[in-house]
């Protein structure tokens, strides 16, 4: 099992989900959050006194896939999200140990 | 059917106080928006209590002593008429007083209208205060200002001035000011910027190296609410101030009034989105809003007598000045989160002698030395007051409380409480 934390610009949250849905994940967990790459932030101005926002709100998408579905699941994002300027975002993979359906006690990838 | 017509009158003229007032209490639901809208969301709970507490506060303490101070109305409004003093003896004493004056002048109108149209300007030269000093002061401190300021420094120097006494039998102002540019806003300001000299800035707001830090404003839909609400209070507090409906020509004053008003307000805020935009580069929401209470400060002084395109003008002269009044300020690290020393000061020491623009009774050292008085005044006893209150319990909060945020300190609640905080 893999553990795919994919950061997005938040417009193509929907766009994602439905990519997602499509290849058969069926869960996933979604986070606001702030962050800066490469894209790096503006300045805004306010009442005079400049201030520069580094920190870009995006959203952070978790979704916990067998082995099989990981290269779909990769390709299915990165279609959904990308939209080829500066700031699309970044897949992480990381392997998952074990996890557990809490409602009924399955285990591993059955619990997915 | 004499004494109908009379009878009329009388409520006709007491009605129009007791709308105006209501109007005018309707402005501290405008500040609560305009503050809540302009400060973080950490600090939003506690400004609001400022904002319910020092309107319950100003109407006590000017029940209390306030309107004797003023107007010699009696201690606890020993001097008001009730319901039950209202009695066909008094009734007929009020008549057979409305007779022998005629249509001319005052007229007759319950007493308790007019503490009711007057408590609720007390009410409004307190929460110009609130604003200024918020984010980094102790709630009951600024509470216990309050009692200071609703209870007598306002009254005392509002005796001086719409109460025609002398100031502490040394001399007598001339000074002109219809609805209170000066006894009310510049007053307000005053006390403001004692507070906050004393206060110092908030923390982090100016960095060593000179640079101003923006901190914006939590919720601007409330501010722009609140600047509207404002600005319709506004009509009750010039409006009312003509004192009298009954009678052709100050019927015709009143109309004037609020339209000189709606038009000085119109020209602030227009003045004040171009200054924005062009000091700033874009157009800066929450200059537009103080733009249009900068130009109903200036015309509160005189929104009669001028035509409406000076009054357009006076009000537009108002926006561009509280713009830079605002930078101004940030530039001298005097901090002051919605503005309100800018708007209520700065533009109400215009507003006090844009009365020479249209008033050939008003003079320029009449209007100056009422400035003096009431700034000198107002100043030189909330800074004592500002100081005592510090030496026995502290107006500023800590540093970590500061970071926290007073919502939390102060109130225990938070305002937002299912939104994740910053």
């Amino acid at each position: 099992m893999k553990l795919i934390t994919t950061i997005i610009k938040p417009f193509k949250l929907d766009d994602v989900r439905e990519a997602l849905s499509e290849i058969g994940i069926q869960g996933a967990t979604v986070t606001e959050v702030k962050g800066f790459g490469r894209q790096k932030g503006h300045t805004e101005m306010y009442r005079g006194a400049e201030y520069s926002v580094d920190f870009l709100p995006k959203i952070k998408i978790e979704v916990a896939v067998k082995d099989d579905l990981l290269e779909s699941a990769i390709e299915a994002i990165t279609g959904a999200a990308k939209t080829g300027h500066i700031g699309d975002g970044k897949i992480f993979v990381s392997d998952l140990l074990q996890s557990i359906r809490i409602r009924t006690g399955e285990s591993g990838d059955d619990a997915l | 059917m004499q004494d109908q017509i009379f009878e009329l009158q009388y409520a006709m003229d007491t009605f129009y106080f007791l709308i105006c007032g209501a109007l005018v209490m309707w402005m501290a639901a405008g500040f609560a928006m305009l503050e809540a809208g302009l400060v973080r969301t950490k600090n939003t709970t506690e400004i609001l209590t400022k904002n319910v507490a020092l309107f319950a506060i100003a109407c006590t303490m000017y029940l209390v002593c306030g309107y004797n101070f003023m107007y010699d109305g009696g201690l606890f409004l020993s001097g008001v008429t009730t319901v039950a003093g209202m009695d066909d003896a008094a009734i007929q004493a009020v008549l057979d007083a409305s007779i022998e004056s005629g249509f001319g002048d005052m007229g007759e109108y319950a007493g308790a209208s007019d503490f009711f149209f007057q408590v609720v300007f007390v009410a409004t030269a307190m929460s110009i205060v609130s604003g200024a000093v918020a984010e980094r002061m102790k709630l009951w401190a600024f509470l216990l200002f309050a009692v200071v300021m609703t209870g007598f420094i306002y009254p005392i120097e509002g005796g001086w001035t719409w109460g025609g006494k002398s100031v502490f039998g040394l001399y007598e102002l001339s000074y002109s000011d219809y609805a209170g540019s000066g006894i009310v806003h510049l007053a307000g300001a005053a006390a403001a910027l004692a507070g906050v000299l004393l206060l110092g800035p908030r923390k982090g707001k100016y960095q060593e190296s000179g640079a101003v830090k923006a901190i914006p404003g939590a919720n601007l839909p409330l501010a722009t609410l609140g600047t509207f609400i404002l600005w319709m209070g506004w009509f009750g507090f010039n409006g009312g101030s003509t004192l009298k409906l009954g009678g052709i020509g100050v019927a015709n004053e009143v109309a004037n009034v609020f339209l000189n008003t709606n038009a000085a307000a119109a020209g602030g805020l227009i003045a004040a989105m171009i200054t924005a935009r062009l000091l700033f580069g874009k157009t800066d929401l929450t200059m537009c809003l103080n733009g249009a209470l900068a130009g109903l400060v200036a015309i509160t002084a005189e929104p009669a007598d001028p035509t409406p395109l000076l009054s357009t003008f006076i009000g537009a002269i108002g926006g561009v000045i509280v713009v830079f009044s605002i930078v101004t300020l940030d530039k001298l690290r005097i901090d002051d989160p919605v503005g309100a020393i800018s708007v209520h000061g700065t533009v109400g020491v215009f507003g006090i002698f844009a009365v020479l623009l249209s008033d050939s009774d008003a003079t320029f050292m009449g209007q100056l030395i009422g400035m003096l008085t009431i700034f000198g005044w107002v100043f030189g006893t909330s800074l004592i007051a500002w100081i005592a209150i510090k030496a026995v319990m502290g107006i500023r909060v800590s540093a970590e409380e500061e970071e926290e945020g007073l919502d939390i300190i102060d109130c225990g609640m938070e305002a937002y409480p299912e939104f994740v905080n910053q």
